[in-house]
């Protein structure tokens, strides 16, 4: 005989199985056997365990090793049931998760205030050195998709006050319109949403594998201090980043209403810019700088007390950073919410 | 280097570099070793053993004070419990992957440490890193990147980063895994000769029993199924021991399968 293939076990397990039905403790003798598959032995042994046959299986001189490798009662392993979760009880346990963070977040920036202290004494518990290249990366490196978004913005806006204004007669208001729109509300949003895409997601994966890497642990082991050495390099890149970007944002958002007020408004630029000068205040500018930097801290601090936490290899970066995201997003819009109404209550609006 | 800051990273000379009370180690909830005692005078090599998920990176990872005891109690170079907040350890740590800084060259993880922790000018600095590095052989690698290189490399350079400030005490995960068997002689070498010479205490995590038995003064067996030590003490006493277990530690059976 040849090969006994693992593909072809079931039908031959099952002559075996007719030829050995009425003998009581047979003997299968596969001595003449050229070869025989690991996989054929397993199932012939878990045949004979399911019946409760005691078969004396036999390999000869040749095989009789191999055989013995598969002595055993061979009985299926259970698995682990991985059912789908009802879809119900999935966004239940998602929405959960997700207020589980503002917890683990807020023990996060207590040990962060805890580790300031530290590095305040000792600066060189702080990889300053790094800060450099960290802003060059969060702000530089983010420049062409910021102008682009929000030019993009400002002109959608444009057009869509174009539509209103022009059944009044009352074009020239379109700068204001777009102008305040830029630098209060959407240039430090969309900037934001931009950053925390590419940065915050950044950070949290790169901190989640020196996580999982153990680095962090060997930063400890070294007398550093994570938090000085990791974090709060990022945080501040972040601080200097996102309000810079935003200021971008919002030169560039005007741009785009620009276009849309020359080419179908027939506004002239000097006209739309006359306008703009006449109705923004500094303070339309400023609260949106202010609303970038609550931003700025909010994704800094998501992404890095993800990626800290992060465990189990590869695919718990990847969560920890999918979170991290998701987080950040919700975070920036109810902390845009909430701000926007601080700032009418005290009147500054 | 600042004697004074070394000299303060000395354990008492009548006190055990490194001494545990009854501790128990775990991950999580789960217990892993319970009633761990022992105590490891300084110079001594002092080898962790036991199967593999048995506990020993574990039982590191509380040594060094990166996890805190549910019970019991260690001190480390007379110093109380491990506290990586205060400073710089009295120790240097190897971990078992190597968990070299990414971002920075081989010769970059080597100078971190002191770097951070000495006030020499930086070409000094790189002669220390440089002189560290030749020590485990691994001077032609400097530049490369922890990605650019083998395990067993970044094993050896995270001996050479482990080693830097000279500290008392060592705690090296498995320090001879991976490597070549000339490499790994040469790395035990090392140990034998800095323990000897410098008396550095090395706790080291291993599997390899020729190490073991070439350079361990005494060893702690960890055993996992009764979470329990399993037995302290020479190495070449424990070889010979009446506890069937130990002995088969000590003497794997090989089955007779060597080819003739
Ligand atoms: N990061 C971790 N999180 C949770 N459990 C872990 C982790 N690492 C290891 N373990 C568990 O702890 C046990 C001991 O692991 P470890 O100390 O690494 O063993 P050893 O170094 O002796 O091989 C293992 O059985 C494993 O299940
Ligand atoms: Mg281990």
């Amino acid at each position: 005989m040849g090969r006994l293939e693992t593909r072809e076990a079931p039908a031959l397990i099952a002559e075996i199985r007719t030829a050995t039905a009425h003998v009581e403790q047979p003997t299968i003798d596969l001595a003449g056997v050229a070869e025989v598959d690991g996989g054929f032995l397993a199932l012939l042994r878990a045949d004979l365990a399911a019946r409760n046959v005691r078969a004396d299986v036999r390999g000869g001189e040749r095989l009789g090793a191999l055989v013995d490798l598969y002595r055993g009662d061979v009985r299926p392993l259970s698995r682990k049931a991985r059912s789908p979760e009802e879809l119900l009880c999935h966004v239940g346990r998602a929405a959960v998760i997700d207020v589980g963070h503002l917890t683990s977040i807020l023990a996060f920036t207590g040990q962060l205030a805890i580790a300031a202290v530290r590095v305040v004494r000792r600066p060189r518990r702080g990889h300053w050195s790094e800060l450099p290249y960290l802003v060059e990366r969060a702000g530089a490196d983010a420049v062409p998709i910021v102008l682009v978004i929000n030019f993009l913005i400002g002109f959608v806006l444009g057009y869509m006050a174009a539509r209103a204004l022009s059944m009044f007669g009352a074009n020239i208001y379109v700068s204001d319109l777009v102008g305040i729109g830029m630098t209060r509300q959407l240039g430090p949003l969309m900037t934001a949403v931009i950053l925390c895409g590419r940065s915050g997601a950044a950070y949290t994966t790169e901190l989640g594998a020196m996580k999982v890497d153990e680095e962090i642990d060997a930063l400890r082991t070294l007398g550093l201090e994570p938090f000085g050495w990791l974090v709060m390099p990022r945080l501040l890149a972040l601080l200097v980043a996102l309000p810079a970007l935003t200021l971008l944002a919002d030169i560039v958002g005007m741009c785009g209403g620009l276009v849309v007020a020359v080419t179908s408004l027939g506004l002239t630029p000097r006209g739309y810019f006359n306008e703009l000068r006449s109705t923004l205040t500094p303070w339309d500018v400023e609260s949106g700088v202010i609303l970038s930097l609550a931003f700025a801290l909010a994704i800094g601090l998501i992404a890095c007390e993800q990626g800290f936490a992060a465990s189990g290899g590869p695919q718990g970066v990847g969560q920890r950073t999918t979170s991290a995201v998701v987080t950040s997003l919700f975070a920036i819009v109810v902390l845009d919410a909430c701000i926007t109404v601080l700032y009418r209550a005290y009147g500054l609006s | 280097m600042r004697c004074e800051a070394v000299a303060s990273r000395l354990p008492g000379p009548a006190g055990a570099a490194v001494e545990v009370r009854d501790l128990t180690i775990g991950r999580g909830d789960v217990t892993l070793v319970e009633g761990i005692t022992f105590s490891v005078p300084r110079g001594e090599i002092f080898a962790i053993l036991g199967g593999s998920g048995s506990g020993k990176s574990t039982l590191l990872r509380y040594l060094v004070g990166l996890e805190t005891p549910m019970k019991g109690e260690i001190d480390v170079a007379g110093r109380g419990p491990p506290d990586l907040d205060a400073g710089l350890p009295p120790f240097g740590v190897m971990f078992q992957g190597g968990a070299l800084f990414g971002s920075m060259t081989v010769l970059e993880n080597v100078t971190l440490p002191l770097e951070e922790w000495t006030d020499l000018p930086i070409a000094d600095v790189d002669v220390i890193a440089s002189a560290k590095l030749e020590l485990v052989g691994l001077a032609s690698a400097a530049d490369q990147l922890p990605a650019q290189i083998s395990g067993g490399m970044t094993k050896r350079a995270a001996i050479a980063r482990a080693l830097a400030l000279d500290p008392p005490i060592v705690f090296f995960d498995e320090p001879g895994a991976g490597l070549d068997p000339v490499t790994a002689l040469e790395i035990d070498n090392l140990i034998l000769t800095l323990a000897r010479s410098s008396n550095l205490t090395v706790l080291m995590v291993t599997h390899e029993l020729a190490s073991i038995f070439r350079i361990a003064d005494r060893c702690l067996l960890l055993d996992r199924s009764s979470k329990r030590v399993l037995a302290i003490g020479d190495p070449r006493a424990l070889r010979v021991s009446d506890e069937p277990r130990i002995r088969e530690f000590f003497n794997p059976p090989s089955k007779g399968t060597e080819r003739p």
